[in-house]
């Protein structure tokens, strides 16, 4: 086996985007130059516990139910699924929070100029913790996709923000839910960070029909990952 | 160590926060008060500053904190926000504003009297997100004229010429300044850990 084998058949390798990626703009003026201090676990307070949430509510994790006057227009749809650590353990009480556009593609944030319309009646933002499984649900409308100013005709493939936040920082993760078939995930300078095509496919919910609900919304499976103890820091999994 | 591990029990793949994530995550102004009035402990007042590659305040940065508490304890005196009935939490999140500023109150953390922690300096962990950074960084917040800063294991990783990018300055008033620079002669120490 060549060395370029052995490090293809190391999974960790190019399951995370490097910090400097000038296909995404907004890297050039943010990401360090300067290579990362290594900290030994010893040394390290991410696996230090932390308590940060409480009072999440059911509500919270319904995002058409979120209007003042009526439900949102767009596709129905019921995001679940687990969060498990590397040794496949589950994940319970993490925070998981999710953030997106509505069906037209525009976020209600103030700053975002996309002319879409803006859906009185969907916020698009939702929170659950898991359960003791590791799992969670929510229900929400299909985002659309936008476009956004890093090179010409750039648009965003449709997609979720997730965070998620165990007990400790070493659980801390910030990423993106996409849907299975969307041509813009091969142009998207984002998605396209990640070095490994295997890693980046596990961005990608699968469409689930057992998640479906009959005459009411269809269902899409997403699966967390997040750190273990002990386990390797994220320069060397770039 | 992980070469053999099945590719399905990998970390998810970060993706970068963005530029819209304040609705999602940063609506609760009191992320802010990791301890109350009255929390055991020297009250602080960190200021963080993130300054990006060309000398401009961020003004869409997450800045996530975590601490031990004024005996160097973490997660035990709380769970939860602070509030009246805990009155310090070990965490905090605020967004940057347009000056690149975001103000948490909280307390100088202590440090564990146990004999292997006996060098360690007091400090405050940083988690930084923003649009730009597809993933998250890690930092430290040291306190300036803390005696114990010239034996802490961690400083000592640093290069000597960039430890001072870790050592936030009093500013009066309880106020502590602490500014991050992304890139340039003054960049900030960021940890892989
Ligand atoms: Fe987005």
């Amino acid at each position: 086996m060549t060395k370029g084998q052995a490090m293809h058949d190391n999974p960790l390798r190019g399951s995370q985007p490097p910090l400097l990626h000038p296909d995404y703009r907004s890297t050039v003026l943010r990401a360090p130059m300067r290579p990362l201090i290594q900290l030994p676990a010893s040394l390290s307070d991410v696996s230090q516990p932390v308590y940060g949430h409480l009072g999440v509510s059911a509500a919270d994790a319904d995002l058409t139910r979120h209007g003042p006057s009526g439900e949102p227009l767009g596709e129905r749809i019921v995001v679940a699924g687990r969060v498990v650590d590397e040794d496949g353990r589950a994940v319970p009480g993490a925070l998981v929070e999710v953030w997106q556009a509505n069906a037209a593609g525009r976020y209600i944030h103030a700053r975002d100029r996309h002319p879409a319309p803006l859906d009185p009646n969907f916020i698009g933002a939702g929170r659950c913790e898991t359960d003791a499984e590791g799992r969670y649900r929510f229900t929400t409308i299909k985002p659309g996709a936008y476009p956004w100013r890093n090179h010409e005709n750039a648009w965003r493939p449709a997609h979720i923000h997730f965070s998620i936040f165990g007990t400790n920082f070493l659980t801390r993760l910030v990423t993106q839910m996409y849907f299975p078939g969307d041509p813009l995930m091969a142009h998207d300078p984002i998605l396209l960070g990640v070095p490994d095509e295997r890693a980046r496919r596990r961005l990608v919910s699968a469409f689930d029909f057992s998640l479906t609900t009959p005459e009411w919304a269809l269902g899409y499976r997403f699966d967390i990952v997040v750190r273990g103890p002990g386990s390797t820091p994220f320069e060397g999994r770039t | 160590m992980s070469g053999d591990r099945s590719e399905d029990l990998v970390a998810s793949p970060s993706q970068t926060v963005g530029p819209f994530f304040h609705f999602g995550l940063t609506t609760d102004a009191t992320r802010g008060v990791m301890a109350m009035r009255g929390a055991p402990g020297e009250p602080v007042r960190l200021r963080v500053q993130v300054i990006d590659g060309a000398g401009e305040p961020v003004p869409d940065a997450m800045v996530e904190l975590w601490q031990a508490d004024a005996r160097g304890q973490y997660g035990a005196a709380a769970q939860g926000s602070a509030g009246a009935d805990r009155p310090f939490a070990g965490w905090g999140r605020l967004p940057t504003g347009g000056d690149g500023i975001c103000e948490f109150t909280t307390i100088r953390p202590g440090v564990p009297a146990t004999v292997d922690d006996a060098a360690t300096a007091a400090h405050i962990n940083v988690c930084l997100f923003m649009r730009g950074l597809l993933r998250h960084l890690f930092t430290r917040v040291y306190f300036a004229g803390d005696p114990a800063l010239d034996a802490d294991p961690v400083l000592a990783l640093v290069p000597a010429e960039r430890r001072e990018t870790l050592v936030a300055q009093p500013a009066g008033d309880g106020v502590w300044m602490f500014v991050i620079h992304l890139q340039g002669d003054r960049e900030t120490a960021f940890f892989d850990e």
